[in-house]
């Protein structure tokens, strides 16, 4: 017999879309490098401008607007690296401007690349959340200082699903001077984006959280915006991230922004109503739970949800036995012992935040894998609870 | 693309029948991230150390030490940002005239930060003399960086030399092995190298991921920042399917090395005699026998100013070659900043042809080349600002 399969665990990393891997297996032929100049590079230059094309007009943006770039951490570390360098002298615009306001629930890219530039001379303010992660859109008016550089607020969190007013952020960090970053990579594809509604300056978007290949990220760059680049080299990307092409990553990114352009739709509705049944079955089945994150404005993929007196990682071992798929927190920080960045920032207790596991949706999901899960999960959180030399005995 | 001959192999190689094979699962079912607790992620994870493993096989040295990156440039600037570190004063790193701009770009940002950069010069073949570097390096040299082979005139470096002079002066060696791993013998126990960038496209691997060896004891500082996968130096999720690529591109390259780089000096050989004896007024750029098994750069006494002519006329006839780099195919009316550094004047550094040769090609595929060069030649015309 072979054991059901539920995968939730799409804000981490999501399946091939049957089309995209369709692309990928063709396209694997096509093989110049888009620099070269006969046939072979003009085949692959076309197939990369076209990838551009959609990616460009997925966010309303301009082909030239759009760098693809080997994650969204390296987008990331771009955007923020624009700084880095200018407090050492480079001769970018930004020089005198070395301060960062960000959040402190960002991923780990944006913080730890803030931490690097404070060691370089840069200054960070990290903002803090509310304890439904949401920033304080006047604290932020008020953080920004005329040697602000860049604000970087994400667009959706990765952990809870917490969605931000990106259009109102970008609006005061442009009243009061500074540029403007969102790093999209968890809501890009799930809820429609454009940036010139948002005004954003710099937006970063991933393929593999939205159905594509791993190993390629787009960076928006609106025209006109001072640029480093992270990486140095060659021409490509017009100068701005060196480095051969990821053709066939970049082939797979297009057709996937494509799928989802077909997709989104009607399949936003859909989650919406996996989740609701999902966390309408948790409430009810399991006592002592709560769930994490806006009520309204978040990611209808993402659930974060926290059991008293059972650890995230236990449950996480059981339902991985019964195939099921889900992380605690990041995937990026999984084997780490400390509890969420993102959930203690909302002010919630470490045992809480500790219990916490996110279950994220996606488009391979039925009604019967969220039945599935509702039939496995109590059983493994009672068996966690009767295990607990905490829970029941408070 | 069925017909045509490509001989563009230093540019970029096609995929590997059985690197197909090796990806084709990861663009299906196989898709965890290797950073996942469950199942799924560590079944991914199985597959990148163990294509970890492979690429360090073709360098001889332990898995731990091999950092997957996004490309081989992305591992040049690795090896020279992380070696700056965060402070750029009273840093010096010495490299050569010839890098790839991959190098020469970072170093230029790099002087920019502050840090002291020397530039190697080379001889009329491309070949960096070991005592230059002798008179360059000092106390407060971090790093030396020299290409293991030349990406445009094929010239191999004599990087164990260069390695075991940087060392006796306390710097490190780094050495950009794009072009030269997994065609010639870049062992790290020989060449005591403590950094080597590689790319997976140049072997017959995806593009889109590159690797950097970091020898055991030589801290870099992080590239990327983030989740701190790869050591922490290069954060964000692994490109899966591209690793595993790699990973079987370095295991294939590694086993037929020896044979395939005597199958291809053969072919090179054939090829460069046969347009000599068919053209006398062809000369070889770079070294005669230290260059890469199955690479050609040439030029045309007195017909330099037609490389780009040439290049698309055999194009149009179906036969994929370069002038230079194809990093520098946007500037490719522009002297070569290589041939220029081997001290040939501006006229004659326009006009060079690469050819490469690679795993796939074949005898008759040379046969072909020599004929369509002599159809095509005659229609060259002679540039008459350059007197022989």
């Amino acid at each position: 017999m072979t054991q059901r399969q539920v995968y939730l665990d799409h804000n981490s990393t999501t399946p091939l879309h049957p089309e995209v891997a369709k692309t990928l297996t063709e396209a694997m032929t096509v093989f110049g490098n888009p620099s070269s100049m006969h046939a072979f590079g003009r085949q692959a230059k076309g197939m990369v401008n076209e990838a551009r094309e959609r990616v460009a007009s997925f966010i309303g943006a301009l082909p030239e607007e759009v760098i693809f770039v080997g994650s969204g951490s390296e987008g990331n570390n771009t955007v923020l690296s624009i700084l880095g360098c200018a407090a050492t002298g480079c001769s970018c615009d930004r020089v005198h401007k070395p301060h960062i306001v960000t959040t402190a629930i960002e991923h780990p890219c944006i913080l730890e690349t803030s931490k690097c530039l404070t060691g370089r001379g840069s200054k960070v303010t990290y903002l803090g959340v509310d304890e439904y992660g949401k920033i304080d859109l006047k604290e932020l008016r008020d953080s920004i200082t005329e040697q602000t550089g860049v604000v970087s607020v994400m667009m959706a969190n990765n952990e809870i699903g917490t969605l931000q007013d990106v259009r109102e952020a970008a609006r005061i960090a442009h009243e009061k001077g500074a540029l403007f970053h969102t790093d999209a990579v968890q809501a890009f594809g799930k809820i429609p984006i454009n940036v010139h509604d948002l005004g954003v300056d710099f937006l970063t978007a991933s393929a593999h959280k939205i159905y594509g290949p791993k190993g390629v990220g787009a960076l928006y760059v609106r025209r006109g915006v001072q640029f480093c680049p992270l990486i140095h080299g060659g021409h490509q990307e017009r100068g701005r991230r060196a480095g051969t092409e990821n053709t066939l990553g970049i082939v797979g990114m297009g057709k996937s922004v494509e799928m989802r352009s077909l997709e989104m739709a009607d399949e936003a509705a859909r989650i919406t109503s996996l989740r609701q049944t999902l966390k309408a079955g948790i409430e009810e089945r399991i006592p002592d739970v709560w769930f994490n994150g806006h009520p309204t404005d978040t990611l209808q993929s993402t659930l974060n949800v926290s059991f008293a007196g059972a650890e995230g990682e236990s449950i996480l071992l059981y339902l991985d036995l019964e195939g099921i798929a889900v992380s605690t927190g990041s995937a990026c920080a999984s084997g780490s012992l400390d509890p969420s960045h993102v959930l203690m920032a909302t002010g919630m207790p470490v045992e809480r935040a500790h219990g916490s596991i996110r279950m994220s949706l996606g488009r391979g999901n039925t009604m019967q894998d969220v039945e599935y899960v509702l039939d496995k999960l109590p059983g493994i959180i009672s068996r966690i609870r009767e295990m607990s030399t905490v829970y029941g005995r408070k | 693309m069925q017909d045509y001959v490509y001989f563009d192999n230093s540019a970029t190689t096609p995929l590997d029948p059985r690197v197909v094979d090796t990806m084709q699962p990861f663009l299906s079912g196989f898709f965890g991230n290797p950073s996942s607790l469950h199942g799924m992620g560590r079944e991914a994870r199985q597959s990148v150390e163990n294509a970890r493993r492979q690429v360090a096989g073709m360098l001889r040295v332990d898995p731990e030490e091999i950092v997957f990156t996004g490309s081989g440039t992305e591992s040049d600037n690795m090896a020279l940002c992380g070696s700056v570190g965060a402070v750029d004063t009273n840093c010096h790193i010495i490299t050569s005239a010839i890098e790839h701009p991959a190098i020469l770009e970072t170093c230029r940002y790099l002087q920019q930060r502050g840090v002291d950069v020397s530039y190697l010069p080379v001889d009329s073949v491309g070949l960096v003399d070991p005592a230059s570097l002798e008179t360059v390096i000092r106390p407060t040299t971090r790093l030396v960086s020299v290409m293991a082979a030349n990406n445009v005139v094929g010239t191999l470096q004599p990087i164990r030399e260069l390695a075991h002079i940087a060392h006796q002066h306390g710097a490190f060696f780094h050495t950009d092995a794009v072009q030269a791993a997994g065609k010639v013998p870049v062992d790290v126990r020989t060449t005591q190298a403590d950094l080597v960038s590689l790319s997976a496209h140049k072997i017959h691997g995806p593009k889109g991921v590159g690797a950097l060896y970091v020898r055991k004891g030589v801290s870099l500082t992080p590239f990327i920042h983030g989740g701190g996968q790869e050591h922490g130096l290069r954060s964000a999720t692994e490109n899966v399917a591209g690793i595993v690529g790699f990973g079987e591109a370095a295991r294939i390259a590694q086993e037929t090395m020896s044979e395939e780089a005597a199958r291809l000096v053969g072919l090179r050989d054939r090829l460069i005699e046969g347009l000599q004896s068919v053209f006398p007024n062809v000369y070889l750029i770079g070294h005669r026998y230290l260059r890469l098994p199955g690479h050609i750069c040439i030029g045309f006494a007195g017909q330099e100013g037609e490389a780009i002519k040439m290049l698309l006329a055999l194009d149009e006839a179906g036969i994929a070659v370069s002038t230079g780099s194809a990093c520098s195919a946007s500037h490719a009316h522009e002297p070569s900043y290589i041939l220029l550094a081997m001290g040939f004047d501006p006229i004659r550094a326009r006009g060079s042809l690469r050819i490469t040769l690679g795993r796939f090609n074949t005898d008759d595929e040379v046969n072909r080349f020599l004929q369509v060069m002599r159809d095509i030649f005659p229609t060259l015309r002679r540039l008459t600002s350059y007197s022989l």
